[in-house]
């Protein structure tokens, strides 16, 4: 069905007296505000989930009391931490304070920007789509940055510190496991990445390149700050690390931010190394002809995430916290040697021609 | 060789995935939460929560005011005192538990020569005062009165271990 004919003439008309750039960024800021405003939906059932699966995992039932099963708990948890009082340490760098947790923010929920949704929507269909995510990702540990600086205190300062040397450590080893990925893909666009992996589950990254998607993953699990890899935060050793003073608004910031870096990991893993939007079953004959298991669509993706995002709250519920020299040890000793390794293996076989990628 | 093995072991992660698979195992097991105000754990007739002072069938009072209760207490919650009633008998003037100071040992139960003094099941009770925490002796009894059916089946049902 045409949705023209649901909208009246005059409206229809009025618009095309609009210029062209009026028109374009009403468009892309409609785009921009469907997509942040689902994002942020999406971190507060997140939330939901998580305390659901980790509940489920230790025996119990997680939050069930506020609306149907429990679905109101993150909006309670939202109401609740917008009427607090948000304090600010009288030592502290007031405007440091304020800016902190949404510089961890807006990198977060920039990325999306680049991220291809469904076959052909995407906000930005940049061709360094690849450069732009690690920029941004990189960015939002200013946000951690900043906050322990401008807390003025011991604690906030160590998980700060922690947060920063972990950050460094691991950006290598996932910088290097995306070489692999734009070896094999050919490109820096992220559409054209999912499109080299068209042709069902075999022509998925994480088949040739499963140690490096073994290490994107950990080190997008190091990178967001989650358990194990959360010494940054340490309650048990330094109280809540880079957000100990932080409450009401700003700490819900902080919160938003890191859950929105979760389902964004998720998201980019499944882009890299699970062809994002694509089927697994494309080709595949038995499922029918016009069955929609075989189509690409935006369901793939999201299935796909919230895998990802389930396994997060799996490795949470799992493993105990890693000491602060055991994570330098395996980033730097062991993720970098094993990526570069791959890179090598991966090089060898593209020149002797072996593998699912033609250059 | 034993060395080879164990780095192989290290890189496939296997001591992870089998970490990972107790979690997942978990996860598909029943809870076993009690959802609480609606659903309750079973309760023993033994169980000590908020304490009661008996009367006999007739209405008379059980307890004689022999302090023992207040010499046993570990706690020093129970304060006694005594004087002759216009029978002739020895009665309380006043018996008061802290309850913010008992620590709900039984001891008080056990030292009682008249099973005067008992600690009921009743353990969902609050204060919404400051002073409310002193249980006088006419709320003993008062709840001595009100839950006389379960007291006294519960001693039915521990009298023989004694």
């Amino acid at each position: 069905m045409n949705i023209n004919v649901l909208i009246p003439s005059i409206v229809t008309n009025q618009w095309n007296l609009l210029p062209l750039y009026l028109q374009n960024l009403v468009i892309i800021t409609t785009q921009i505000l469907a997509v942040t405003i689902c994002v942020i939906l999406t971190v507060a059932f997140t939330t939901y989930f998580e305390r659901k699966v980790i509940g489920y995992m230790q025996g119990r039932i997680g939050p069930n009391r506020v609306g149907i099963k429990g679905l109101g708990q993150p909006f309670a948890d939202v109401i609740k931490l917008l009427i607090k009082e948000v304090v600010i340490p009288s030592r502290s760098n007031r405007y440091l304070f304020i800016i902190a947790p949404l510089l961890s923010l807006i990198p977060a929920l920039a990325t999306w920007a680049v991220i291809p949704l469904t076959d052909g929507f995407v906000i930005a269909d940049i061709n360094a789509g690849l450069l732009y995510v690690l920029a941004l990702t990189s960015v939002g540990v200013y946000g951690v940055l900043l906050a322990g600086w401008a807390t003025n205190s011991k604690y906030a300062f160590l998980g700060a510190m922690r947060c920063a040397a972990q950050i460094v450590a691991y950006e290598i080893a996932m910088g290097f496991a995306l070489v692999g990925v734009l070896m094999a893909s050919g490109s820096l666009n992220l559409g054209d990445i999912i499109a080299s992996q068209s042709g069902g589950f075999s022509q998925w990254f994480i088949v040739p390149l499963f140690p490096l998607f073994m290490v994107y993953f950990i080190s997008g699990v190091a990178e967001t700050n989650r358990a194990p890899f959360d010494v940054a935060e340490g309650e048990s050793e330094i109280v809540a690390g880079f957000h100990v003073e932080y409450s009401g608004v700003a700490f819900a910031v902080f919160f938003l931010a890191e859950y929105a870096n979760i389902i964004l990991i998720a998201a980019l893993t499944s882009i890299f190394f699970l062809a994002g939007w694509s089927s697994p079953f494309e080709g595949w004959s038995f499922l029918g002809e016009g069955s929609f298991l075989r189509e690409p669509s935006f369901f793939w993706l999201a299935v796909k995430i919230c895998f990802f995002i389930f396994v997060f709250f799996w490795i949470r519920a799992t493993f105990p916290r890693y000491r602060y020299d055991q994570i330098m040890r395996l980033g730097w000793k062991i993720f970098i040697p094993v990526t570069i390794v791959w890179i090598a293996v991966e090089g060898v076989m593209v020149w002797m021609k072996v593998g699912p990628w033609s250059i | 060789m034993k060395k080879l093995k164990s780095y192989i072991k290290t890189f496939l992660l296997w001591e992870l995935w089998q970490g990972l698979s107790i979690t997942l195992r978990n996860f598909f097991r029943p809870t076993t939460t009690i959802q609480y105000p609606e659903e309750k754990t079973p309760q023993s007739s033994r169980f000590r929560g908020l304490h009661a002072l008996r009367r006999y069938p007739n209405g008379e009072e059980r307890c004689i005011a022999c302090k023992l209760c207040e010499a046993v207490c570990p706690a020093l919650a129970i304060t006694i005192e005594s004087d002759v009633s216009d029978d002739g008998t020895r009665r309380t003037t006043r018996y008061d538990i802290d309850l913010f100071k008992c620590i709900y040992c039984g001891f008080c139960e056990e030292a009682c020569p008249v099973d005067a003094i008992v600690e009921t099941r009743i353990h969902e009770y609050h204060m919404e005062a400051p002073g409310e925490n002193i249980m006088t002796k006419d709320k003993l009894l008062a709840i001595g009165d009100k839950f006389d059916n379960l007291i006294t089946k519960d001693k039915a049902a521990d009298a023989k271990y004694r």
